[in-house]
Protein backbone atom coordinates (compact mmCIF):
# COMPACT_ATOMS: atom_id res chain seq x y z
CA UNK A 1 0.00 0.00 0.00
CA UNK A 2 0.92 3.89 -0.94
CA UNK A 3 0.30 6.91 0.46
CA UNK A 4 -0.06 10.37 -1.16
CA UNK A 5 0.24 13.59 0.98
CA UNK A 6 -3.34 14.46 -0.41
CA UNK A 7 -4.47 11.06 2.05
CA UNK A 8 -5.00 8.63 -0.51
CA UNK A 9 -4.25 5.28 -0.43
CA UNK A 10 -3.50 3.10 -3.57
CA UNK A 11 -3.27 -0.68 -3.71
CA UNK A 12 -2.11 -2.70 -6.58
CA UNK A 13 -4.75 -5.12 -7.30
CA UNK A 14 -3.48 -7.10 -10.57
CA UNK A 15 -2.57 -4.99 -13.02
CA UNK A 16 -4.85 -2.27 -11.82
CA UNK A 17 -4.48 0.55 -9.06
CA UNK A 18 -6.99 0.88 -6.39
CA UNK A 19 -7.48 4.36 -5.11
CA UNK A 20 -9.24 5.51 -1.68
CA UNK A 21 -8.54 7.99 1.16
CA UNK A 22 -7.46 7.15 4.44
CA UNK A 23 -9.18 6.72 7.67
CA UNK A 24 -7.17 10.20 8.58
CA UNK A 25 -8.71 11.89 5.95
CA UNK A 26 -12.25 10.44 6.40
CA UNK A 27 -11.87 11.68 9.99
CA UNK A 28 -11.26 15.23 9.08
CA UNK A 29 -14.00 15.41 6.26
CA UNK A 30 -17.07 14.41 8.52
CA UNK A 31 -20.04 12.73 7.68
CA UNK A 32 -19.72 12.49 3.92
CA UNK A 33 -22.79 13.10 2.07
CA UNK A 34 -22.02 13.30 -1.30
CA UNK A 35 -19.85 11.47 -4.10
CA UNK A 36 -19.33 12.48 -7.80
CA UNK A 37 -17.42 9.74 -9.88
CA UNK A 38 -15.41 10.17 -12.98
CA UNK A 39 -16.94 8.01 -16.36
CA UNK A 40 -15.38 4.62 -16.65
CA UNK A 41 -12.70 5.17 -19.82
CA UNK A 42 -11.60 8.19 -18.92
CA UNK A 43 -8.29 9.16 -19.41
CA UNK A 44 -6.62 11.00 -16.68
CA UNK A 45 -3.65 13.35 -15.60
CA UNK A 46 -1.96 12.61 -12.48
CA UNK A 47 -2.88 15.25 -10.06
CA UNK A 48 -6.12 16.31 -11.97
CA UNK A 49 -9.08 16.33 -10.14
CA UNK A 50 -11.53 13.55 -10.85
CA UNK A 51 -13.71 13.02 -7.39
CA UNK A 52 -15.77 15.51 -6.01
CA UNK A 53 -16.83 14.59 -2.09
CA UNK A 54 -18.32 16.41 -0.07
CA UNK A 55 -19.09 16.08 3.56
CA UNK A 56 -21.73 18.21 6.00
CA UNK A 57 -19.27 20.78 6.38
CA UNK A 58 -17.29 21.23 2.89
CA UNK A 59 -16.29 20.40 -0.53
CA UNK A 60 -12.72 18.34 -1.63
CA UNK A 61 -11.60 17.18 -4.58
CA UNK A 62 -9.71 13.47 -5.03
CA UNK A 63 -6.98 13.76 -7.46
CA UNK A 64 -5.58 11.29 -9.81
CA UNK A 65 -2.45 10.07 -7.74
CA UNK A 66 -1.38 8.44 -11.30
CA UNK A 67 -1.57 9.07 -14.88
CA UNK A 68 -3.53 6.21 -16.78
CA UNK A 69 -7.22 5.44 -17.53
CA UNK A 70 -10.11 4.75 -14.94
CA UNK A 71 -11.19 1.48 -15.73
CA UNK A 72 -13.92 0.99 -12.51
CA UNK A 73 -15.98 3.23 -10.00
CA UNK A 74 -17.35 2.15 -6.62
CA UNK A 75 -21.04 3.53 -7.67
CA UNK A 76 -22.35 2.40 -4.34
CA UNK A 77 -20.50 5.55 -2.98
CA UNK A 78 -22.89 7.66 -4.61
CA UNK A 79 -25.79 6.04 -3.21
CA UNK A 80 -24.58 5.49 -0.04
CA UNK A 81 -21.26 8.09 1.10
CA UNK A 82 -21.67 7.43 4.22
CA UNK A 83 -19.80 4.22 3.27
CA UNK A 84 -16.38 6.67 3.13
CA UNK A 85 -16.71 7.44 6.67
CA UNK A 86 -17.86 3.54 7.89
CA UNK A 87 -14.97 1.68 6.11
CA UNK A 88 -12.34 4.29 4.32
CA UNK A 89 -9.81 1.43 4.21
CA UNK A 90 -11.81 -1.60 2.31
CA UNK A 91 -15.74 -1.28 0.88
CA UNK A 92 -15.09 2.34 0.14
CA UNK A 93 -12.60 2.57 -2.70
CA UNK A 94 -13.24 5.07 -5.36
CA UNK A 95 -11.77 3.88 -8.46
CA UNK A 96 -9.44 1.57 -10.28
CA UNK A 97 -7.05 2.69 -12.23
CA UNK A 98 -4.77 1.27 -15.58
CA UNK A 99 -1.53 2.79 -14.74
CA UNK A 100 0.55 4.35 -17.54
CA UNK A 101 3.48 4.18 -15.84
CA UNK A 102 3.61 2.42 -12.16
CA UNK A 103 7.11 3.97 -11.73
CA UNK A 104 4.82 6.98 -10.37
CA UNK A 105 4.14 4.40 -7.41
CA UNK A 106 7.46 4.87 -6.41
CA UNK A 107 6.92 8.75 -5.40
CA UNK A 108 4.11 8.18 -2.72
CA UNK A 109 4.88 7.34 0.82
CA UNK A 110 5.13 3.99 2.67
CA UNK A 111 2.64 3.57 5.58
CA UNK A 112 4.75 4.31 8.10
CA UNK A 113 6.03 7.69 6.05
CA UNK A 114 2.55 8.53 5.69
CA UNK A 115 2.35 8.08 9.46
CA UNK A 116 4.72 10.38 10.60
CA UNK A 117 2.89 12.96 8.08
CA UNK A 118 -0.11 13.28 9.54
CA UNK A 119 2.03 12.97 13.13
CA UNK B 1 -5.01 37.18 18.09
CA UNK B 2 -5.73 35.35 21.09
CA UNK B 3 -9.11 33.05 20.87
CA UNK B 4 -11.42 33.96 23.70
CA UNK B 5 -13.30 31.40 25.67
CA UNK B 6 -16.56 30.74 26.66
CA UNK B 7 -16.98 29.47 30.74
CA UNK B 8 -17.31 25.53 29.61
CA UNK B 9 -14.09 25.77 27.40
CA UNK B 10 -12.86 23.14 29.74
CA UNK B 11 -15.64 21.37 29.02
CA UNK B 12 -15.81 20.95 25.73
CA UNK B 13 -12.53 20.03 25.73
CA UNK B 14 -12.92 17.23 28.36
CA UNK B 15 -15.75 16.30 26.14
CA UNK B 16 -13.83 15.50 22.98
CA UNK B 17 -14.86 18.68 21.04
CA UNK B 18 -13.36 19.70 18.22
CA UNK B 19 -12.77 23.61 17.99
CA UNK B 20 -12.58 26.21 15.81
CA UNK B 21 -12.08 30.16 15.64
CA UNK B 22 -15.63 31.70 15.48
CA UNK B 23 -16.17 35.47 15.67
CA UNK B 24 -12.76 35.43 18.14
CA UNK B 25 -13.85 32.32 20.37
CA UNK B 26 -12.82 28.75 20.27
CA UNK B 27 -15.03 27.52 19.90
CA UNK B 28 -16.73 23.69 19.42
CA UNK B 29 -17.92 22.91 15.94
CA UNK B 30 -18.37 18.89 17.03
CA UNK B 31 -17.90 16.30 19.39
CA UNK B 32 -17.43 12.78 19.17
CA UNK B 33 -21.06 11.95 17.60
CA UNK B 34 -20.62 14.24 14.58
CA UNK B 35 -22.11 16.93 12.65
CA UNK B 36 -24.83 14.71 11.52
CA UNK B 37 -25.66 12.15 14.44
CA UNK B 38 -25.58 15.83 16.73
CA UNK B 39 -28.17 17.12 14.13
CA UNK B 40 -30.17 14.46 14.04
CA UNK B 41 -30.29 13.85 18.27
CA UNK B 42 -31.63 17.31 18.52
CA UNK B 43 -34.81 16.79 16.37
CA UNK B 44 -35.18 13.09 18.73
CA UNK B 45 -34.13 14.18 21.72
CA UNK B 46 -32.20 17.41 23.01
CA UNK B 47 -28.98 18.73 22.41
CA UNK B 48 -27.18 20.70 24.60
CA UNK B 49 -25.23 23.64 22.70
CA UNK B 50 -22.94 26.65 24.54
CA UNK B 51 -23.81 29.84 22.94
CA UNK B 52 -21.84 32.13 25.51
CA UNK B 53 -19.81 33.78 22.23
CA UNK B 54 -23.16 35.65 21.63
CA UNK B 55 -23.57 39.33 23.32
CA UNK B 56 -26.06 39.42 26.40
CA UNK B 57 -27.08 42.65 27.00
CA UNK B 58 -29.20 44.59 29.63
CA UNK B 59 -30.64 48.41 29.00
CA UNK B 60 -31.74 50.34 31.33
CA UNK B 61 -33.63 53.66 31.78
CA UNK B 62 -36.19 55.51 34.09
CA UNK B 63 -39.00 52.83 33.39
CA UNK B 64 -39.03 49.74 30.83
CA UNK B 65 -41.07 52.39 28.75
CA UNK B 66 -38.55 55.11 28.75
CA UNK B 67 -36.01 52.41 27.63
CA UNK B 68 -38.29 50.75 24.47
CA UNK B 69 -38.88 54.30 23.81
CA UNK B 70 -35.36 54.76 23.22
CA UNK B 71 -34.80 51.45 21.49
CA UNK B 72 -37.76 51.90 18.77
CA UNK B 73 -35.63 54.88 17.26
CA UNK B 74 -32.95 52.18 16.26
CA UNK B 75 -35.57 48.80 15.28
CA UNK B 76 -38.91 48.55 13.07
CA UNK B 77 -39.98 46.68 16.23
CA UNK B 78 -43.10 46.79 18.60
CA UNK B 79 -40.64 47.28 21.81
CA UNK B 80 -43.51 49.60 23.81
CA UNK B 81 -46.33 46.48 24.14
CA UNK B 82 -44.04 43.65 24.39
CA UNK B 83 -45.56 41.95 27.61
CA UNK B 84 -43.69 41.60 31.04
CA UNK B 85 -42.10 38.49 30.70
CA UNK B 86 -42.13 37.65 27.01
CA UNK B 87 -39.39 38.24 24.43
CA UNK B 88 -39.27 38.93 20.72
CA UNK B 89 -37.10 38.67 17.89
CA UNK B 90 -35.86 41.99 15.99
CA UNK B 91 -32.80 43.88 13.99
CA UNK B 92 -31.03 46.83 13.85
CA UNK B 93 -31.77 48.32 10.74
CA UNK B 94 -29.46 50.67 8.74
CA UNK B 95 -29.89 54.22 7.39
CA UNK B 96 -30.11 52.29 3.77
CA UNK B 97 -33.12 49.90 5.67
CA UNK B 98 -30.11 47.24 5.84
CA UNK B 99 -30.13 44.88 8.60
CA UNK B 100 -27.02 45.89 11.04
CA UNK B 101 -27.83 42.67 13.05
CA UNK B 102 -30.42 40.56 14.22
CA UNK B 103 -31.18 39.96 17.67
CA UNK B 104 -33.36 38.69 20.62
CA UNK B 105 -35.11 41.29 23.56
CA UNK B 106 -36.85 40.54 26.12
CA UNK B 107 -39.25 42.46 29.15
CA UNK B 108 -37.75 41.57 32.37
CA UNK B 109 -40.16 44.07 34.31
CA UNK B 110 -37.88 47.05 34.77
CA UNK B 111 -35.15 46.46 31.77
CA UNK B 112 -34.54 45.19 28.36
CA UNK B 113 -32.34 41.77 28.42
CA UNK B 114 -31.05 41.52 24.49
CA UNK B 115 -28.93 38.72 23.25
CA UNK B 116 -27.41 39.84 19.86
CA UNK B 117 -24.77 37.92 17.26
CA UNK B 118 -21.33 37.39 18.75
CA UNK B 119 -19.62 38.62 15.28
CA UNK B 120 -21.86 41.99 16.09
CA UNK B 121 -21.80 42.71 19.67
CA UNK B 122 -18.60 44.91 20.05
CA UNK B 123 -20.59 47.14 16.97
CA UNK B 124 -23.74 46.76 18.80
CA UNK B 125 -23.08 48.39 22.31
CA UNK B 126 -21.20 50.68 21.02
CA UNK B 127 -23.81 51.68 18.91
CA UNK B 128 -26.56 51.32 21.27
CA UNK B 129 -24.49 53.67 23.77
CA UNK B 130 -23.90 56.36 21.45
CA UNK B 131 -27.47 56.51 20.09
CA UNK B 132 -29.61 55.82 23.35
CA UNK B 133 -28.58 59.08 24.96
CA UNK B 134 -27.09 59.39 28.81
CA UNK B 135 -30.36 58.48 30.15
CA UNK B 136 -30.22 54.61 29.29
CA UNK B 137 -27.47 52.43 30.27
CA UNK B 138 -26.21 49.65 28.51
CA UNK B 139 -24.51 47.27 30.18
CA UNK B 140 -23.03 43.95 28.74
CA UNK B 141 -23.03 40.86 30.63
CA UNK B 142 -19.85 39.36 30.74
CA UNK B 143 -20.40 37.23 34.48
CA UNK B 144 -22.91 35.27 32.67
CA UNK B 145 -22.71 31.85 30.14
CA UNK B 146 -25.46 31.41 27.82
CA UNK B 147 -26.97 27.73 27.30
CA UNK B 148 -29.24 26.66 24.66
CA UNK B 149 -31.09 23.56 24.95
CA UNK B 150 -33.08 22.19 22.39
CA UNK B 151 -35.05 19.57 21.22
CA UNK B 152 -38.23 17.73 22.12
CA UNK B 153 -37.12 16.28 25.35
CA UNK B 154 -35.81 19.82 26.67
CA UNK B 155 -39.23 20.68 28.38
CA UNK B 156 -38.99 17.22 30.64
CA UNK B 157 -35.46 17.44 31.09
CA UNK B 158 -35.40 20.95 32.47
CA UNK B 159 -38.49 20.67 34.60
CA UNK B 160 -36.69 18.06 36.76
CA UNK B 161 -34.84 20.84 37.65
CA UNK B 162 -36.97 23.39 38.17
CA UNK B 163 -41.01 22.71 37.21
CA UNK B 164 -41.62 25.85 36.59
CA UNK B 165 -40.16 25.95 33.15
CA UNK B 166 -42.72 23.46 31.88
CA UNK B 167 -45.86 26.09 32.51
CA UNK B 168 -43.75 28.64 30.10
CA UNK B 169 -44.92 29.08 26.68
CA UNK B 170 -42.86 29.93 23.49
CA UNK B 171 -40.79 33.30 23.83
CA UNK B 172 -41.72 33.61 27.46
CA UNK B 173 -39.08 34.30 30.18
CA UNK B 174 -38.73 33.93 33.67
CA UNK B 175 -36.19 33.69 36.32
CA UNK B 176 -35.58 30.21 37.48
CA UNK B 177 -32.82 29.12 40.22
CA UNK B 178 -30.82 26.05 37.93
CA UNK B 179 -27.78 24.74 39.56
CA UNK B 180 -28.15 26.92 42.84
CA UNK B 181 -28.36 30.14 40.95
CA UNK B 182 -30.42 32.76 39.55
CA UNK B 183 -30.53 32.16 35.81
CA UNK B 184 -32.87 34.16 33.52
CA UNK B 185 -34.44 31.22 30.97
CA UNK B 186 -36.43 31.51 27.79
CA UNK B 187 -38.36 29.51 26.06
CA UNK B 188 -36.75 29.81 22.52
CA UNK B 189 -33.82 28.74 20.58
CA UNK B 190 -32.90 28.65 16.77
CA UNK B 191 -33.28 25.42 15.73
CA UNK B 192 -36.71 25.20 14.87
CA UNK B 193 -37.32 22.97 18.02
CA UNK B 194 -38.95 23.17 21.48
CA UNK B 195 -36.60 24.40 23.85
CA UNK B 196 -34.89 26.95 26.36
CA UNK B 197 -32.08 29.38 26.18
CA UNK B 198 -30.38 30.12 30.01
CA UNK B 199 -28.40 32.90 31.04
CA UNK B 200 -26.25 31.10 33.71
CA UNK B 201 -23.73 33.05 36.09
CA UNK B 202 -20.57 32.20 34.87
CA UNK B 203 -19.83 30.23 38.22
CA UNK B 204 -22.59 27.60 38.23
CA UNK B 205 -22.41 27.64 34.31
CA UNK B 206 -20.51 24.10 34.01
CA UNK B 207 -22.30 22.56 36.86
CA UNK B 208 -25.89 23.41 35.09
CA UNK B 209 -23.99 21.65 31.94
CA UNK B 210 -22.86 18.59 33.55
CA UNK B 211 -26.89 18.30 35.78
CA UNK B 212 -28.29 18.48 32.27
CA UNK B 213 -25.85 16.40 30.46
CA UNK B 214 -26.59 13.54 33.49
CA UNK B 215 -29.77 12.57 31.29
CA UNK B 216 -29.62 10.30 28.59
CA UNK B 217 -31.42 12.23 26.50
CA UNK B 218 -28.86 15.47 26.43
CA UNK B 219 -25.64 15.44 24.33
CA UNK B 220 -23.41 18.23 23.76
CA UNK B 221 -23.81 19.89 20.54
CA UNK B 222 -21.60 21.95 18.34
CA UNK B 223 -21.90 24.59 15.80
CA UNK B 224 -21.92 22.46 12.85
CA UNK B 225 -24.98 21.20 13.57
CA UNK B 226 -26.50 24.28 15.33
CA UNK B 227 -26.00 25.99 11.67
CA UNK B 228 -27.57 22.32 9.52
CA UNK B 229 -30.09 23.13 12.04
CA UNK B 230 -31.11 26.89 11.75
CA UNK B 231 -30.89 26.27 8.17
CA UNK B 232 -33.36 23.37 7.65
CA UNK B 233 -36.01 25.86 9.85
CA UNK B 234 -35.27 28.18 7.59
CA UNK B 235 -33.85 30.90 10.06
CA UNK B 236 -31.56 33.77 8.97
CA UNK B 237 -27.85 33.36 9.71
CA UNK B 238 -26.40 36.90 10.42
CA UNK B 239 -23.93 38.06 7.60
CA UNK B 240 -25.00 35.42 4.97
CA UNK B 241 -28.67 35.41 4.73
CA UNK B 242 -29.03 38.75 5.88
CA UNK B 243 -26.54 41.53 5.95
CA UNK B 244 -26.67 45.49 5.36
CA UNK B 245 -27.47 45.17 1.72
CA UNK B 246 -30.55 42.64 2.74
CA UNK B 247 -34.03 44.34 4.13
CA UNK B 248 -35.91 42.72 6.24
CA UNK B 249 -38.65 42.41 4.06
CA UNK B 250 -36.68 41.20 0.95
CA UNK B 251 -35.30 38.63 3.78
CA UNK B 252 -38.97 37.51 4.93
CA UNK B 253 -38.56 38.86 8.42
CA UNK B 254 -41.80 41.55 7.68
CA UNK B 255 -43.37 39.20 9.96
CA UNK B 256 -41.31 40.51 13.08
CA UNK B 257 -42.17 44.50 12.09
CA UNK B 258 -45.62 44.65 14.00
CA UNK B 259 -48.89 46.72 12.50
CA UNK B 260 -47.93 49.56 15.01
CA UNK B 261 -43.99 50.39 13.40
CA UNK B 262 -45.93 50.17 9.90
CA UNK B 263 -47.54 52.61 7.64
CA UNK B 264 -50.93 53.97 10.11
CA UNK B 265 -49.66 52.65 12.62
CA UNK B 266 -49.55 54.18 16.15
CA UNK B 267 -45.81 54.83 16.21
CA UNK B 268 -45.46 54.46 12.31
CA UNK B 269 -41.76 54.95 11.25
CA UNK B 270 -39.33 56.65 13.31
CA UNK B 271 -36.30 53.54 12.21
CA UNK B 272 -33.29 53.42 10.15
CA UNK B 273 -34.02 53.30 6.77
CA UNK B 274 -38.21 53.42 7.28
CA UNK B 275 -38.62 54.79 3.87
CA UNK B 276 -37.19 51.61 1.74
CA UNK B 277 -38.47 49.29 4.53
CA UNK B 278 -41.66 51.00 4.76
CA UNK B 279 -41.88 51.41 0.85
CA UNK B 280 -41.12 47.53 0.41
CA UNK B 281 -43.89 46.34 3.31
CA UNK B 282 -46.45 47.84 0.66
CA UNK B 283 -45.33 47.50 -3.21
CA UNK B 284 -43.17 44.64 -2.45
CA UNK B 285 -39.33 44.45 -2.52
CA UNK B 286 -37.42 43.84 -5.87
CA UNK B 287 -36.08 40.23 -4.84
CA UNK B 288 -36.80 37.77 -1.67
CA UNK B 289 -35.24 35.30 0.30
CA UNK B 290 -36.81 31.80 -1.06
CA UNK B 291 -35.77 28.00 0.21
CA UNK B 292 -34.55 25.93 -2.53
CA UNK B 293 -34.02 22.56 -2.84
CA UNK B 294 -31.25 21.18 -4.94
CA UNK B 295 -32.88 17.87 -7.34
CA UNK B 296 -29.78 15.85 -7.19
CA UNK B 297 -27.73 15.10 -3.64
CA UNK B 298 -24.54 17.61 -4.47
CA UNK B 299 -25.15 20.31 -1.82
CA UNK B 300 -25.21 23.70 -3.06
CA UNK B 301 -23.63 25.94 -0.37
CA UNK B 302 -23.25 29.96 0.19
CA UNK B 303 -21.97 31.96 -3.01
CA UNK B 304 -23.52 29.65 -5.73
CA UNK B 305 -24.66 31.68 -8.19
CA UNK B 306 -28.51 31.08 -9.34
CA UNK B 307 -29.61 31.13 -12.83
CA UNK B 308 -33.27 31.44 -14.94
CA UNK B 309 -32.03 28.65 -17.10
CA UNK B 310 -29.35 26.67 -17.79
CA UNK B 311 -27.99 28.94 -20.30
CA UNK B 312 -28.91 32.16 -19.35
CA UNK B 313 -25.46 34.67 -19.32
CA UNK B 314 -26.19 36.48 -16.22
CA UNK B 315 -26.52 35.55 -12.69
CA UNK B 316 -30.17 36.61 -10.97
CA UNK B 317 -29.34 35.66 -7.34
CA UNK B 318 -27.33 33.59 -4.97
CA UNK B 319 -27.03 30.79 -2.54
CA UNK B 320 -26.59 32.34 0.88
CA UNK B 321 -26.43 29.41 3.05
CA UNK B 322 -26.78 25.81 1.79
CA UNK B 323 -25.61 22.59 2.37
CA UNK B 324 -27.03 18.84 3.46
CA UNK B 325 -30.47 18.55 5.74
CA UNK B 326 -29.93 15.55 8.12
CA UNK B 327 -33.40 15.57 8.77
CA UNK B 328 -34.14 15.65 4.92
CA UNK B 329 -31.58 13.63 3.80
CA UNK B 330 -30.90 15.33 1.27
CA UNK B 331 -29.11 19.18 0.04
CA UNK B 332 -30.99 22.51 1.34
CA UNK B 333 -30.28 26.01 0.67
CA UNK B 334 -31.74 29.15 1.07
CA UNK B 335 -31.16 32.36 -1.44
CA UNK B 336 -32.22 35.46 -2.85
CA UNK B 337 -33.99 35.72 -6.18
CA UNK B 338 -35.99 38.42 -8.09
CA UNK B 339 -39.55 38.47 -6.62
CA UNK B 340 -41.41 37.45 -9.62
CA UNK B 341 -39.57 34.22 -9.56
CA UNK B 342 -39.82 33.96 -5.57
CA UNK B 343 -42.96 31.50 -5.95
CA UNK B 344 -43.07 28.17 -4.86
CA UNK B 345 -42.53 25.31 -7.75
CA UNK B 346 -40.25 27.82 -9.43
CA UNK B 347 -37.47 26.25 -11.16
CA UNK B 348 -33.78 27.87 -10.92
CA UNK B 349 -30.34 26.53 -12.12
CA UNK B 350 -27.06 26.91 -9.42
CA UNK B 351 -23.51 26.69 -11.27
CA UNK B 352 -21.33 24.21 -9.56
CA UNK B 353 -18.24 23.24 -10.60
CA UNK B 354 -19.10 24.66 -14.12
CA UNK B 355 -22.21 22.65 -14.32
CA UNK B 356 -25.86 24.35 -14.22
CA UNK B 357 -27.98 22.11 -11.97
CA UNK B 358 -31.73 22.69 -10.87
CA UNK B 359 -33.65 23.68 -8.13
CA UNK B 360 -37.02 24.21 -6.77
CA UNK B 361 -38.26 27.09 -4.76
CA UNK B 362 -40.04 25.65 -1.80
CA UNK B 363 -41.41 26.92 1.00
CA UNK B 364 -39.36 27.90 4.37
CA UNK B 365 -38.79 25.92 6.72
CA UNK B 366 -37.71 22.66 5.48
CA UNK B 367 -38.38 20.90 9.14
CA UNK B 368 -41.71 22.39 10.68
CA UNK B 369 -41.40 24.23 13.22
CA UNK B 370 -41.91 22.33 17.14
CA UNK B 371 -42.65 25.12 19.30
CA UNK B 372 -44.82 25.47 22.40
CA UNK B 373 -47.37 27.47 21.55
Amino acid sequence: MKYTEEHEWLRIEGDLVVVGITDHASAQLGDVVFVELPETGTIVAKDEEIVVIESVKAASDILSPLDGEIVEVNEALVATPSMVNDDPLGEAWFFKLKAADLGQMDDYLSEAGYKKLIG
Amino acid sequence: MTLLRTPLHALHEKKGAKMVPFAGYDMPVQYSLGVLKEHLHTRAHAGLFDVSHMGQVVLRGRSYDAVARALEALLPIDVLNLPRGRQRYGFFTTPQGGVSDDLMLANRGDHIFMVVNAGCKIDDIAYLRRQLGPEITVKEITNRALLALQGPAAEAVLAVHHPMVADMGFMDVETVPLAGAECWVSRSGYTGEDGYEISVPVAAAEDLARALLQHSEVELIGLGARDSLRLEAGLCLYGHDIDTTSSPVEAGLAWAIQKSRRAQGDRAGGFPGEERILTELQEGPKRRRVGLLPHGRAPMREGVPLFASADAERPIGAITSGGFGPSLGRPVAMGYVPADMAVVDTQVFGEIRGKRLPLTVVKLPFTPANFKR
